[in-house]
């Protein structure tokens, strides 16, 4: 899977979870500035990008994963 | 030193019968019911399968998004509260947030998200259950919810007394305002639990009605063929406001809030009091409280939810209370039993007859009780003259709350 598929996997969860618009959703945007997801919005996003790519992402990573970038590297490198 | 007048100058509703208020009060002048069958797979399983469900759906007027985070009971209240605020005209007002409180309260609460996450939880595990589920199953998300929305800073409060629960967060506004802790107080009910497992269990108790072939004859108080209550859904909201505080930024005014009689049975915990003991000192007070004489009600809002004990236990304490000169009416013959929201959804409905001079009907009375000797507005609405009007909730626990509008 390449960063593109993960990055656009991801913004299909953020449309469905915090209605973000997918154009939006690029490597460089930050989840709580730039795309204005809250904190328990993050937590419905991550348990549905470990469904959405069969990864686990323990709560101690999550608060590593500020840009859409961060969470695209944390999945590639855990698929 | 004199009291402080309190009035009305909002009003918002969700209701069985329609989105907003508008639609709501045509319907019921028109008499028309909102009861009908439950086509959900789950109801094949139920005893009961009717119930007054929502004319307009929230996700027609809340995004996706948004109602992902909202426990059903939840977005009507902001519906509710979004038309109120919007009729009272206080936005843009200059309002100080210090001086706005909010008074909203539930019967039952966010038990549709409770049983919704518990499902996921059994099949799923923990780490799927929604981390939105504690702030939409708590019972105060309502009341939340609308003084987030509102900016209400003057204190948010959520009553729970059963089916009194409407009744009693406007008893509470009153009180506000009157201890001068807000000027305005934005105050009513809601309730959305159509699921199997309420309908269960007020279904085991044999308090529901089985009518399940005739839908929306099913809510007949007082007549001979009344077998239980019909569960229905929907929210109430009523702006309360200081008078002077109205008057000040000529606001168009419905009603006065004169009074709030509040009182417990201490009896049983779901039986009323036999005599209506409880009830008929609620009304005395209401009445005391609004300083006028019994003698000036001339319309009686009912709490009768077509069971067989309790609505004519209603019409001794009325008897008591008031004698019979009034002309009553029972909306949850339209409406069913809206629970926490039905005592402010029928505020609403006496507010309005006061406006329109109209006694909304009591429909499907077609063989009225023996026990029934007071003057019902059966069938068809009817006009009247009402200088004052007095609304009646009792709920399970024991909770009755009387309260009178009168002509502003």
């Amino acid at each position: 899977m390449t960063r593109d598929e993960i990055t656009s996997g991801l913004a299909e969860i953020l449309e469905e979870v915090a209605g973000v618009n997918p154009d939006d959703v690029a490597e460089e945007k930050s989840f709580t500035d730039d795309l204005d997801v809250d904190s328990l919005s993050m937590v419905e996003v991550v348990v549905a990008a470990e469904e959405k790519f069969g990864v686990k992402i323990p709560d101690n990573e999550v608060q590593n994963l500020k840009s859409v970038g961060d969470a695209v590297t944390y999945i590639e490198s855990n698929l | 030193m004199s009291r402080t007048d309190v009035v009305v100058t909002g009003l918002g509703a969700t209701t069985p019968l329609g989105g907003d208020v508008a639609s709501t009060w045509d319907a019921m002048l028109a008499g028309r019911s909102g009861v009908g069958p439950l086509t959900q797979e789950w109801a094949g399983q139920l005893s009961v399968r009717i119930a007054a469900q929502l004319a307009v759906e929230p996700s027609e007027k809340i995004d996706r998004v948004k109602l992902r985070r909202l426990d059903r009971s939840e977005a009507i209240a902001l519906i509710a509260a979004h038309e109120a605020w919007a009729d009272a005209g206080l936005a843009d007002t200059g309002l100080d947030p210090e001086r706005l409180g909010v008074s909203i309260g539930s019967g039952i609460g966010g038990a549709t998200t409770l049983l919704a996450q518990d499902d996921i939880l059994e099949a799923s595990g923990p780490r799927r259950v929604s981390p939105h589920t504690v702030p939409m199953l708590m019972p105060n998300g309502p009341a939340a919810w609308v003084g987030l929305e509102l900016g209400a800073q003057a204190g948010v409060h959520s009553v729970a007394s059963a089916c009194a629960t409407g009744a009693e967060a406007i008893a509470l506004g009153l009180d506000m305002i009157r201890a001068g802790r807000a000027d305005v107080v934005v105050a009513g009910g809601t309730e959305a639990v159509i699921h199997p497992l309420p309908i269960a269990g007020f279904a085991s108790m044999r308090a529901m009605s089985t009518r399940n072939d005739d839908p929306e004859r099913a809510s007949r108080p007082w007549d001979k063929g009344r077998d239980g209550f019909v569960l229905g859904e929907g929210a109430g909201v009523v702006v309360l406001e200081r008078a002077d505080h109205a008057a000040a930024r000529g606001a168009r005014v419905y009603a006065r809030l004169a009074g709030a009689g509040l009182t417990s049975d201490g009896y049983d915990i779901v039986q009323p009091h036999p005599e209506g003991r409880g009830a008929i000192r609620a009304i005395a007070k209401a009445i005391a409280d609004a300083g006028i004489a019994k003698g000036d009600i001339v319309h009686v809002n009912a709490h009768a939810t077509s069971t067989p004990v309790g609505d004519v236990a209603e019409i001794y304490a009325l008897h008591a209370a008031l004698g019979d000169h009034p002309v009553i009416t029972a909306t949850k013959s339209m409406t069913g039993h809206l629970l926490g929201a039905a005592g402010a959804l029928e505020s609403i409905a006496s507010i309005l007859a006061i406006r329109d001079s109209v006694v909304p009907p009591t429909i499907n009375l077609d063989d009225p009780d023996d026990k029934l000797d007071m003057d019902v507005a059966a069938h068809k609405a009817r006009p009247l003259d009402i200088p004052a009007v007095l609304n009646n909730s009792f709920g399970f626990g024991g909770h009755n709350v009387a309260l009178v509008f009168t002509r502003a």
